[in-house]
Order: structure tokens, then C-alpha cells, then sequence
């Protein structure tokens, strides 16, 4: 990427934050209710978009060849089980991370 | 306590940051290190964490840095990503009403943390609502900023190879999707996100697949509607 597309880029993803931070002063700051669909969404959409993220993460990861995914899903198990464990953020996320450094560096390197 | 308002302010809302501000500075260092691994500069991850502010786009950003140029579907990504943020703000409608100024800051400021914190927390007695509020947020921002500089300043100092430190952004989705796990009794709405991304993947290959599968998401998410609702919508 050259630059200005690299500002392009980071640009649209400031603009995208800040429209997710300040549409619902500027639509409903007199007061009006959201509309059920907007407040359904608010619901059911997170987990959604959650889900989709993780496979986002994993798009590159290749399950039919190599290592078959394993240093991938042994270390999400890992931070599954530590967060229900622990139910800390952080300790889920730096045991989780550390294991697969570890797998990917030395396990399946 | 007129004079010394914005002191007692910020002396009650910084025990409430102290979670906060440990876990920033361990996802912000990372981010910076992460950043820097991926061959930016410290200046990436300093202004993209002050003009973003969003820790988990922040990491994708850098992921969108390092794809070919498509800034359509990196503005459509924030949106999906960020859309919880919409929720925040309408819950917050009557709390930053009339806080003047310092209003366009508080919703600027308006993560994730700053939300559970300034949603929840009773002001104590004797301060002002406004300047906590804004105390709160400007502190967990100069975390978050400071974090992320500092991993993007000093990640070449690292003793250690890191590799595979990228997977902090995957462990992170992992803990917020089970965090939301609780919100939706059924799980119907994640799994039908993983059977959307997946089948999106499948078809679309991992270049293209994202921007399908976002609005095969929405597009499912509405026409289950009444079944997610049990009718009561």
C-alpha cells in the first residue's frame, strides 16, 4: 500500500467508529425511542459478528494440509478453558497467546 | 468544591480505572509490539489508537494495513465491528445529556470499558457527574494510547521471538464472544454467524469473503427475527 492509502484505509476505519459513536446522539438525542429492529439488533447482532471474527482470524489458517489447524484450535482451547476457569480477560488472552507462540515455535514450528 | 471540582473528580474516577488500566496496557503494549513486528513505525500505533480508539478494530486495522487496498470494506467492517458502540450511546442518551463540551469528548471517548464503567458507577456524593465521566474516559484513553505507543516504541527491544504474538487478536475475540455468549440464552445468533463466515469462506475464498458474509449476517439476523424473538418483537 502506498500512503495515502494506507490514511484512506485508517481513515475509514476512524470514520466507521466515530458514525458506531455519534449516530445514536445525533438520531435520538431529542428523546425519540430506537426503533424494535435497531434494538433487536443490539441484541443478537454482537454474537454474530463475534463469530464471524473468529473465522476472520482463521481465514488464512490452512485445516487440510499441514498441521491441519492444530496449533490454532489447541490454543483457543486453551483460552476458552482459561477464561471459564478464571473469567479474567487478560489471563485468558496472555495464556492463550503464549501457548501458541510456544506451539507454533517450537511444537509445530 | 467548586475550586478543587476537577481534582476530587479525578481522585474518585481513577480507582475506577485501575482495571482498566492494566488491561490496556497489556493489549496496548501488544498491539504496539504486534504493529511493530508487521514492520510499521511506533507513529502507526500511536495515531491510530488516538484517532481510532478501538482496541480490537485497532488490531484488524493493522491486518487491513497489510491486505490489498479495499477501504470500502474496511469502512464496512468498522461498522459491523463497531456497531455495539450504537448501543452504547443510546444507553448513555440521558446520562451525557447537557454535559456541554465536554459531551462530544465523553462520546468520542465511548469504549467498550468507558461504557461498563460510566453505565454502571454511581458519581460519589460531592462530584460533579460531568467530570467523572470525563475523567473516566480521558484516563482509559491515555492508557490505551500510551500502551500501544510504548509496544510500538520498544517491541524491537524484545528479547524474545514474536511469532505467533498475533493470535492476541484471535484470544481476544475468543473472550468477547464467550463474554456474549450469556447474552443470547440459545446461541442462536453465534451460530449462525460461524455458519455464515464459514459458508461465506468456503465460496468466497479468504480475500473476499468478509463484506458476503456481513450482509449474509445481517441479511439472517433479520429474516429470523420473530423466531429469535419468540414472536415478541
Amino acid at each position: 500500500m502506498t500512503m495515502l492509502e494506507q490514511i484512506v484505509t485508517v481513515g475509514a476505519c476512524v470514520l466507521g467508529t466515530m458514525a458506531t459513536r455519534f449516530l445514536p446522539f445525533l438520531l435520538f438525542g431529542r428523546g425519540e425511542k430506537p426503533p424494535a429492529v435497531i434494538r433487536y439488533l443490539g441484541d443478537f447482532l454482537p454474537g454474530a459478528v463475534f463469530a464471524l471474527l473468529i473465522v476472520y482470524c482463521l481465514k488464512d489458517v490452512s485445516f487440510l494440509t499441514g498441521y491441519h489447524g492444530a496449533p490454532e484450535l489447541i490454543a483457543i482451547a486453551a483460552t476458552t478453558a482459561l477464561h471459564l476457569a478464571f473469567r479474567q480477560m487478560l489471563i485468558s488472552i496472555f495464556g492463550g497467546t503464549a501457548l501458541y507462540m510456544v506451539l507454533v515455535q517450537f511444537v509445530f514450528p | 468544591m467548586a475550586q478543587n471540582g476537577w481534582g476530587a473528580a479525578l481522585r474518585a474516577a481513577f480507582p475506577y480505572t485501575v482495571p482498566i488500566f492494566a488491561g490496556f496496557w497489556f493489549l496496548g503494549l501488544t498491539y504496539g509490539i504486534y504493529m511493530h513486528s508487521a514492520g510499521f513505525s511506533f507513529v502507526y500505533p500511536m495515531l491510530m489508537s488516538m484517532a481510532i480508539f478501538a482496541g480490537s478494530m485497532e488490531f484488524i486495522a493493522t491486518s487491513l494495513l497489510l491486505a490489498p487496498f479495499d477501504p470500502l470494506a474496511a469502512l464496512l467492517l468498522t461498522l459491523m465491528v463497531n456497531g455495539r458502540h450504537v448501543f452504547y450511546g443510546i444507553s448513555m442518551l440521558e446520562r451525557y445529556k447537557g454535559l456541554g463540551w465536554k459531551k462530544p469528548f465523553l462520546i468520542f471517548w465511548l469504549c467498550d470499558e468507558t461504557f461498563s464503567i460510566n453505565y454502571t458507577a454511581n458519581t460519589p456524593a460531592g462530584i460533579d457527574r460531568g467530570r467523572f465521566y470525563f475523567c473516566v474516559s480521558i484516563l482509559n484513553y491515555l492508557y490505551w494510547v500510551s500502551g500501544a505507543t510504548l509496544g510500538g516504541l520498544f517491541g524491537g527491544l524484545l528479547a524474545f521471538d514474536t511469532k505467533g504474538l498475533s493470535f492476541a487478536m484471535t484470544a481476544m475475540f475468543v473472550v468477547i464472544f464467550l463474554e456474549q455468549w450469556k447474552n443470547d440464552p440459545e446461541h442462536r445468533s453465534m451460530f449462525l454467524g460461524f455458519a455464515v463466515a464459514v459458508l461465506a469462506l468456503l465460496a468466497f475464498g479468504p480475500q473476499g469473503f468478509m463484506i458476503p458474509a456481513m450482509v449474509g449476517i445481517l441479511a439472517g439476523l433479520l429474516a429470523l427475527r420473530s423466531r429469535f424473538t419468540g414472536g415478541a418483537a
